[in-house]
């Protein structure tokens, strides 16, 4: 990542150059690139490589494969399947609930009341993953919550199947309370580049309503869609703050795994098995993000 | 292709319901009476009294390092990235790609796996330069490198700087003059917003610090919790009035744009 300096910085001058700068010029002005490129090396590539290449030693320094053969250990990949099937869920659910709020918000002024409110809210709310976001929910569903006090009135006792808030279970509703609003601010700009043209030439074809979305609206929009829907995968999957602050046994998500690997290194001599953990971790969002660009790449020709 | 009213408001209607119930549902708990029931507002009154605020004592010092976390993680971004994407813009555009690719990998690394690594790296910096909590803001810049990088390239993007500089130089300016009298000027927007969005983010954040054990203002609100949930919520609910000014407050600067042509 520190490759800027080595590239050919004064071969090619800048648009608006007059003439190339003399060569020494342009290595002083590549030296201007060193601060940058030494601290994401520092803070960013660094840790990443140690992170992952620490799943390859073991306590004493030695090379070994032990750590990352454990990810294959029955309890680690359970682990990673609950995992993938909340960030599936909550990715799904998150993206067809705010795919239909970016719908009901087309044809609405962007400068409007209504816009200014629904873009701040969800700007706020797609932040708001962390722990404050388990206080919320314990305040309302929890044993003693609002919302559950006032169903046991009702008579309606949410919990008659055990506690399930302080489990894995109970992160669905807090992550998508942070899915839905992502999923807004992310989709909303594709929806917005459906151009109103397209509506016309639809119907003035003598297509319908139906038309225009199965043979329009939907092809267009379908890299946007699943584009934003892998985001809010990526994002569930990395989430930690909201399950460090619920969920205080167990661990049955990867984040809270590595919590405990990283926590229990003096005892169990396991530090290391976080770098493995975390390595599992990096190859599951490489291909996530990956697809996401492949996907924004379709979904850019329509935008221009 | 547009819904028709009924829909959009049964849409918008049932999900801004369902966003409200815990909204709602935070501001009764802490209105909640004791045992005898009703409604009160002594928790709220509670923050501003002296004697019963004692037990907030951990959320006001891990407010005060979050400020400092703030302070030095918006110091730290913006004499990094700046002066780099101005140099990057005026003398390498082939390395815009590069150097967008960089800004935004932090979004595809999760925190949690970073900090992995980062833990051995942050014994040394303790070793190097104390305990001190200003430390962590070096790890809260790489956070907040996409939303900052985002914020200042939609507003390089839009001032002509090629023009700006040249103007400057041939009218006599150094480098320094150009920098901060004419181009810092024209980017005023896009350093704000990115220093704007660079507090939320580092306000908010939880697994740096509680993983690196340091005490910040989510990890003393965790602590809190344990004894006072109602404290706990009162903060998140102030916490959450904070963000949402903050971001009207962004979105202003946004908004505020003029298309400007070269001057």
């Amino acid at each position: 990542m520190s490759a800027p300096v080595s590239g050919s910085p004064a071969s090619v001058p800048a648009p608006g150059n007059r003439t190339a700068m003399p060569a020494r010029r342009g290595w002083l002005a590549g030296l201007g690139l060193l601060p940058f490129g030494a601290y994401v090396v520092i803070f960013l590539a660094l840790p990443t490589l140690l992170a992952v290449g620490t799943g390859f030693f073991d306590a004493d320094g030695a090379v070994t494969l032990d750590n990352v053969a454990a990810l294959g250990d029955p309890v680690v990949l359970q682990t990673f399947g609950n995992t993938l099937w909340l960030s599936l869920i909550t990715s799904v659910v998150g993206a067809v609930i705010g795919a239909l709020v970016c719908y009901a918000l087309v044809g609405t002024k962007p400068a409007g009341a209504l816009r200014s409110f629904v873009d701040a809210a969800s700007g706020v709310l797609a932040q708001f993953a962390g722990v404050m976001l388990a206080f919320a929910f314990i305040a309302v569903i929890g044993a003693q919550g609002v919302v559950t006090l006032l169903l046991a009135d009702a008579g309606i006792d949410i919990y008659s199947g055990g506690i399930w808030l302080y489990d894995l279970p109970g992160l669905i509703l807090p992550y998508l309370y942070f899915q839905i609003p992502l999923m807004v601010i992310t989709f909303l700009p594709a929806l917005e580049g459906l151009k109103p043209q397209w509506a016309e030439a639809n119907s003035t074809l003598g297509g319908s309503a139906l038309s225009f979305w199965t043979r329009i609206g939907i092809p267009v929009l379908a890299p946007s869609f699943f584009g934003s829907l892998l985001l809010l995968f990526a994002n569930a999957f990395s989430a930690y703050g909201t399950a460090a602050a619920l969920i205080s046994q167990g661990s049955p998500i990867v984040p809270l795994q590595i919590r405990g690997a990283l926590s229990s290194e003096v005892l169990l001599g396991r530090a290391n098995l976080a770098g493995a953990l975390a390595l599992g971790m990096i190859v599951i969002m490489a291909i996530v993000m990956g697809a996401y660009a492949l996907l924004q790449r379709r979904a850019s020709r329509w935008q221009r | 292709m547009t819904p028709s009213r009924t829909t959009r408001w049964i849409i918008l209607g049932i999900v801004g319901a369902l966003f409200a119930i815990p909204i709602v549902g935070m501001i009764a708990f802490t209105l909640r009476g004791g045992l005898e029931g009703g409604l009160t507002l002594d928790r709220w009154l509670a923050l501003f009294d002296p004697e019963e605020a004692r037990g907030y004592t951990p959320v006001f010092r891990g407010l005060g390092n979050s400020l400092i976390l703030v302070l030095v993680t918006v110091v730290v971004m913006l004499a990094l990235l700046v002066p780099t994407m101005v140099l990057v813009r005026l003398r390498f555009p082939q390395l815009r790609p590069i150097m967008e690719f960089v800004c935004l990998l932090p979004i595809s690394i999760p925190a949690i796996v970073l900090v992995v690594g980062l833990a051995p790296i942050y014994q040394g910096l303790s070793r190097a330069f104390g305990s001190g909590i200003w430390t962590l803001a070096l790890a809260y810049v790489v956070l907040v490198l996409p939303f900052s990088y985002r914020a200042i390239q939609a507003n390089l993007d839009a001032v002509d700087v090629t023009t700006l500089t040249e103007a400057s130089r041939s009218l006599g300016a150094g480098w320094t003059t150009t920098l901060f009298r004419v181009i810092l000027p024209n980017l005023r927007r896009g350093l704000l917003a990115a220093a704007l969005i660079s507090v939320a983010v580092v306000l908010g954040e939880f697994t740096f610090a509680s993983l690196l054990s340091r005490v910040n203002l989510q990890t003393s609100l965790l602590v809190v919790s344990k004894q006072d949930p109602y404290g706990a919520v009162i903060f998140t609910l102030l916490a959450l009035l904070f963000a949402f000014l903050l971001l009207i407050v962004i979105g202003r600067v946004g908004a505020g744009r003029t298309p400007r042509k070269a001057s």
